[in-house]
């Protein structure tokens, strides 16, 4: 029989697993032990071994303390908050912006829906796409850009192999006949997606997302976010193989769908999480949005300068540059056109798969 | 699960907490315990914060405390097994096998093994301190690597067989987390997050770095640096920034200037990013006014 005084300890690591946290019983070894060695008359030297043993990482230590609470003070438990809360400086509040109207003259050209964009969403029927999305995937691992990495691989390259020069030693009593070589592998750039889920990208986010999970799915390394009022990281549910529980999951954890936005802001506070930004250096960069922002351009401004320096290449597409009469007029895409690597059209999944598969058109050098 | 209590004079987190604090690093109580559990336990500590909040010093200070030498990996994408394991040094062995003629060598003796640091801690593990810098940046082929070495302290040598530690190795590794690390790594260490220090607990940690500090000093430039922290900056200002800028900002005022001013020249040191300094400049007057109330 278990003496009840270890009852809490193991009925923790169940409630651990409930709440979504992986509580292996190699953990709770060592939990047990190390409240053992730590002396358990004091719940908050409890609470700091829990700690250290299950590693709940920031986001998750306000839902592993509610679970803590709920076994050892016997707290009732919280209902989950949708997503987990990410580090953003304090000072984005961004819950509290205000849905500025859009002053009349900054209406751009192509800001309605024109007859040929109606037409080409007509035209495209559901089977159309999903053939196009999977056409996508497939693609993506020789379309993507490559870089060299620092590893190494055998094959014919500038470098001697010494370890394969060695065994060859061995075989043919200490002579090498022909020198091996080695070469530098290649690696998938990261690709980093930025979809804006506000007001005015209401027609187009729900495909671009089912396009990010096409992504997600061939390419090696993608990391997806959405922007809106609060910024939310989405990769993990599109890392889901099947499509529609994926975006099941993805819609449930962005809360601010159709809200409103500003991207410079939001950019910015992406920019100011380290790492958040450490997934644009060196990446190819895709933001999809229609620019139109409801601040004024500075941020913005200032934020895409800060993104074209980290990324590899800069690729915005707005669903408003698929009418070939588009031209950024309003004053933030104006100041944001030449930092861009390119412009392209962003209103249908198709159109962007297009794009991306293309990226070499505007890519640097 | 075999307890290991032989860290001599160490017998709690509040000692070592005393002795990190001799090696002039404030712990909080959290860090004090992971360090200790890690320790007494014989499991692999994982650090992980923002840059600049003191991950690899308290590694340092560990290190210190223990009275050991700390061997440091540094990561980087595309480390592999030969820079951070062993490699076998194949010009010498080369150059013995053309040199012993008909007679035997024994290819794979210890002259041609070149220990690198992790192999080194293994070897002496009462004297060595590992610290694996920024496993974030490493890839996952490595972080795969890793793993024998991190459960069991043994590390396979095919030409050799196992190297097996004599008692388990201190290890720590740090992480930035720029991604995120493999639940099979994370499971075989005891974890610590370091945040941003309290103000109360970044004011000691200036005065203990900066001895020439006033007191007065150093709460005005961790009122401003926690209020830069709350901008949305590219790079926030880490702990050594906060300690750098009031030894920059006393030595200033030492000159003649005012403290404002003093503070306001001297952003250089704890703002790096022409950005950053372009996005705080019209406002760092109103900054370091609210600051120093």
């Amino acid at each position: 029989m278990t003496p009840r005084a270890l009852a809490p300890f193991l009925a923790f690591p169940q409630a651990l697993r409930a709440a979504g946290f992986p509580a292996t019983p190699d953990r709770t070894e060592t939990f047990i032990a190390a409240v053992g060695l730590l002396g358990p008359s004091d719940m908050a030297a409890i609470r700091r071994a829990a700690h250290a043993v299950y590693g709940p990482g920031p986001d998750r230590q306000l839902m592993f303390d509610t679970v803590f609470d709920h076994v050892f003070l016997g707290r009732s438990l919280a209902a989950p908050a949708p997503g987990d809360p990410e580090e953003l400086p304090r000072s984005y509040d961004a819950g509290d912006f205000e849905e500025l109207p859009v002053p009349d003259e900054e209406d751009p050209s192509g800001g309605e829906a024109t007859a040929a964009e109606r037409l080409f969403v007509r035209e495209l029927a559901a089977g159309d796409e999903d053939a196009v999305l999977r056409a996508f995937t497939r693609a993506l691992q020789s379309r993507l850009p490559h870089r060299r990495a620092r590893r190494m691989a055998k094959g014919k390259g500038r470098h001697p192999d010494a370890r394969r020069a060695f065994r060859q030693m061995l075989r043919r009593d200490g002579e090498i006949t022909r020198l091996p070589t080695r070469r530098r592998i290649t690696r998938q750039r990261r690709v980093l997606l930025l979809v804006d889920v506000s007001g005015s990208m209401k027609s187009s986010t729900e495909g671009a997302l089912r396009l990010a999970h096409a992504l997600q799915q061939g390419g090696e390394r993608v990391e997806c976010f959405t922007l809106g009022t609060r910024l939310t990281r989405v990769t993990r549910a599109l890392r889901h193989r099947n499509r529609e529980q994926a975006l099941t999951l993805a819609s449930g954890l962005v809360a601010d769908w159709d809200g409103g936005t500003r991207l410079g802001e939001a950019l910015q506070v992406f920019l100011s999480v380290p790492r958040f930004a450490a997934h644009a250096r060196g990446a190819l960069v895709v933001i999809l949005s229609d620019g139109l922002e409801r601040g004024g351009p500075e941020a913005l401004t200032g934020a895409m300068e800060r993104m074209s320096a980290l990324a590899w290449s800069v690729l915005w597409l707005s669903p408003l540059a698929a009418d070939p009469a588009y031209r950024p007029q309003t004053e933030a895409m104006r100041a944001v056109h030449p930092l861009l690597d390119r412009l392209g059209a962003g209103d249908t999944p198709t159109a962007i798969a297009a794009e991306i598969l293309d990226f070499r058109k505007g890519a640097r050098a | 699960m075999a307890v290991r209590r032989a860290i001599q004079g160490i017998d709690g987190p509040d000692p070592l907490s005393q002795l990190l604090g001799d090696a002039q690093y404030i712990a909080d109580d959290g860090l004090a315990t992971a360090a200790y559990l890690s320790l007494a336990l014989g499991k692999p500590l994982l650090l992980e914060g923002a840059p600049g909040v003191g991950k690899t010093e308290a590694a340092k200070a560990i290190a210190s405390v223990l009275g050991r030498e700390l061997v440091r990996l540094q990561c980087y994408e595309g480390i592999d097994a030969a820079a951070s394991m062993y490699e076998w040094n194949f010009p010498r062995q080369m150059l013995a096998i053309r040199q012993a003629g008909d007679d035997y060598v024994n290819l794979y003796d210890d002259r041609f093994l070149i220990a690198r640091p992790i192999l080194q801690a293994l070897e002496a593990p009462r004297d060595r301190v590992l610290l694996i810098d920024e496993i974030d940046r490493a890839d996952h082929e490595f972080e795969a690597f890793l793993l024998e070495f991190l459960s069991d302290f043994t590390l396979s040598i095919p030409e050799r067989g196992t190297v097996r530690a004599e008692e388990p190795p201190v290890v720590i590794l740090t992480s930035n987390r720029t991604r995120e690390l493999h639940e099979a790594l994370r499971r075989r260490c005891i974890y610590h997050w370091i945040g941003y220090p309290s103000p109360e607990l970044e004011q000691r940690i200036v005065m203990m770095r900066a001895s020439t500090v006033a007191e007065d000093t150093a709460r005005r430039v961790v009122a401003a640096v926690n209020a830069l922290r709350a901008e949305p900056l590219a790079k926030p200002p880490g702990v050594a920034e906060t300690v750098e800028w009031a030894e920059a900002a006393t030595l200033l005022n030492r000159g003649g200037g005012s403290w404002p001013r003093a503070f306001a020249r001297a952003i250089g040191v704890v703002l790096k990013d022409q950005d950053d300094l372009d996005y705080i400049a019209p406002r760092i007057d109103a900054l370091l006014s609210e600051s120093a109330a």
